[in-house]
């Protein structure tokens, strides 16, 4: 920005550089231009007050007896929704960015039915959440879900209680749903990233010997590894706070045994009325939320423009 | 000899021939590759978009029936929820009210807040700006799923518990930060100068901003905008949270409310759920480029 305002000077030789310089030094306003500008801050200001500064120091508050962690972690349920955090973050986050830098790629493809095709990938991402939740959440139905009359129809077999039995297949049918939702929406930010290469840098490489795996390894992979990296991290915190999935496809159950932090933050809050525990819930996020936020405040501003 | 030469050149002719036979099935083979590959990807797409579909046009006894596709597919749900003719549909245009009115209010506070604070930290370039920025960025990266504990008895402090305004300020709180990354980093390319030109002819800071920044900023402002929208439309938790009474609440709330009574019933849900699902969808398609070029611009939020 700094070199813009230089230039303007230079843009403007027949008006008079002081005047220029009084109007436009960095955070040199004056006067009434001055108010100007903090009254135009000062609504983004109060919101931030009013709905995150209070509220963040608020629930700082209300989680700040250790009392309530101990109480926690002899607590199954609360250790049970740790691993399912963990392995949710773990499986669904890795697998859902792997599958949109492959998706990415494939639909950098020529021709009119890929493009079609690519319309409708984005469906999921397009329809709202919960409409496309509930519907996951019917279909997995043991005894009148769509997949299980599939199953009997094409292998003549009864296929399990997805969302009723096990744990590990509820959790799985979880997963896989957090990515049929959201796996679109990164492979359209992907996707844009491998269209900012410069198509030289692929014919150069071509000469050069590197076609298929080799130019993904050596060209569009290096290319893509700082967005790769920033998405990933991203992702990572929007679904650590991931409600819907879990809350809508398999409500925690059975016996809440799918529960991650997020929903067993708000269902000790409002279903058993503890919102200190709730709180509790939340914050004991923190050690893993901090590092990541950390890592992508550098991630982004080493690289200015990175997405 | 002429026959040898004859032979010889058409042997010539052949091997290029080959090999353009050789690449054009080659070609081929990855296109069907690529089809081969298609296939199960769009079942894994549809599929439960087929499912809502599926499931609204069954007849209300037919839902519990192992079909795949509905026995005799009929138009009655979406008329049932149409006309209100449910018990748990009886406020559903009063609920699709709200949503609308929460989406164009976020829509119209995220844009006009978000758009003055970049307009003083990029434009203007106030001292203290960054300090803007970094609690933007902030909002930015906490879910916003942790917040609502607190957030909900704050609500109670000020007086706004089951109103449509605290839903409308936790979701401008949550869409906010992300317009004011985009809207800074497309007013990068609306050249400074343009500003200097208008201040000097007299122009206050206010005129600057309306009769400059904003009708240059229109393509983010639109693409913004959309986001805002999908955000209000897609958000379930703190709607359902903040808001109780029948009337006050949105679609998706009630929908929710469908599937913990005892006999949900599942084609006037999904029926609720296609009417509920229409305009995002045709939003996000009319937008689908504009909306692409703001995420890819600024930062990523889904």
């Amino acid at each position: 920005m700094a070199d813009v305002v230089l230039r303007t000077g230079e843009a403007f030789p027949a008006v008079s550089m002081s005047r220029l310089r009084r109007l436009w030094r960095p955070g040199g306003l004056q006067g009434s231009e001055y108010t100007w500008a903090i009254a135009f801050c000062s609504p983004y200001v109060a919101v931030f007050l009013a709905f995150v500064a209070y509220p963040v120091f608020y629930g700082l508050w209300l989680g700040r007896d250790p009392e309530l962690y101990f109480e926690l972690m002899s607590e199954p349920i609360y250790q049970r929704s740790v691993i399912n955090t963990i392995l949710y973050l773990a499986i669904g986050v890795n697998l859902k960015m792997f599958g949109a830098l492959m998706m990415s790629g494939f639909f950098m493809r020529r021709g009119w039915w890929v493009k079609a095709l690519l319309l409708i990938y984005v469906l999921p991402w397009a329809v709202p959440a919960l409409p496309s939740f509930i519907s996951i959440h019917w279909m997995l139905n043991g005894q009148w879900g769509l997949l299980n009359n599939i199953i009997y129809v094409l292998f003549d077999i009864d296929g399990p209680g997805w969302i009723e039995t096990s744990r590990w297949l509820s959790l799985g049918s979880v997963i896989a749903s957090h990515i049929w939702k959201w796996m679109p929406f990164w492979t359209v930010i992907l996707l844009a990233g491998r269209m900012a290469i410069p198509q030289e840098l692929y014919e150069a490489a071509e000469v050069d010997g590197a076609t298929g795996p080799r130019r993904f390894v050596h060209v569009t992979f290096p290319l893509l590894a700082n967005l790769y990296l920033v998405c990933t991290l991203l992702s990572t915190l929007f679904t650590l706070g991931d409600f819907n999935s879990v809350y809508f496809v398999s409500g925690g159950g059975p016996a809440l045994s799918t529960h991650v932090l997020a929903t067993l933050g708000i269902r000790d809050a409002f279903e058993i009325a503890r919102p200190d525990l709730g709180v509790a819930v939340v914050m004991s996020a923190l050690p893993l939320m901090i590092p990541l936020v950390v890592l992508l405040i550098r991630r982004l501003h080493t690289t200015e423009v990175a997405l | 000899v002429t026959a040898a030469v004859l032979h010889g050149t058409a042997a010539m002719a052949a091997a290029p021939a080959r090999r353009r036979t050789n690449y054009r099935l080659r070609r081929q083979l990855k296109e069907a590759g690529a089809m081969a590959f298609a296939v199960p990807l769009l079942i894994w797409t549809l599929i439960p978009i087929y499912n809502i579909v599926a499931v609204s046009l069954e007849a209300h006894g037919d839902v519990f029936t192992n079909d795949i596709f509905p026995s005799k597919p009929s138009l009655e749900s979406f008329w049932i929820v149409i006309t209100q003719g449910y018990w748990y549909l009886e406020y559903f245009w009063r609920q699709f009210e709200n949503s609308v009115y929460i989406g164009l209010a976020t829509v119209f506070f995220t844009l006009g807040i978000g758009s003055l604070a970049s307009f003083a930290i990029g434009r203007m370039r106030v001292r203290f700006g960054w300090m803007v920025s970094n609690a933007a960025l902030l909002t930015y990266v906490i879910p916003a799923s942790f917040l609502a504990i607190p957030f909900y008895r704050i609500m109670g402090f000020y007086g706004l518990s089951n109103n449509l305004w605290s839903v409308i300020a936790a979701e401008v709180t949550f869409a906010t930060p992300y317009a004011i990354f985009i809207f800074r980093q497309y007013g990068v390319s609306i050249p400074i100068e343009l500003d200097e030109a208008a201040r000097i002819d007299g122009a206050s800071p206010l005129q600057v901003y309306f009769r400059i920044y904003l009708p240059l900023m229109a393509p983010a402002l639109v693409a913004v905008g959309t986001y805002a929208l999908l955000l209000a439309w897609n958000e379930y938790l703190y709607q359902f949270l903040l808001l109780s009474s029948k009337k006050s609440m949105t679609v998706p709330v009630a929908l929710a409310q469908f599937l913990n009574s005892d006999e949900a019933p599942w084609n006037y849900m999904m029926a609720t759920a296609i009417v509920y699902a229409l305009p995002p969808v045709a939003i996000y398609y009319a937008f689908r480029r504009r909306m692409t070029a703001g995420l890819t611009m600024g930062g990523v939020k889904g």
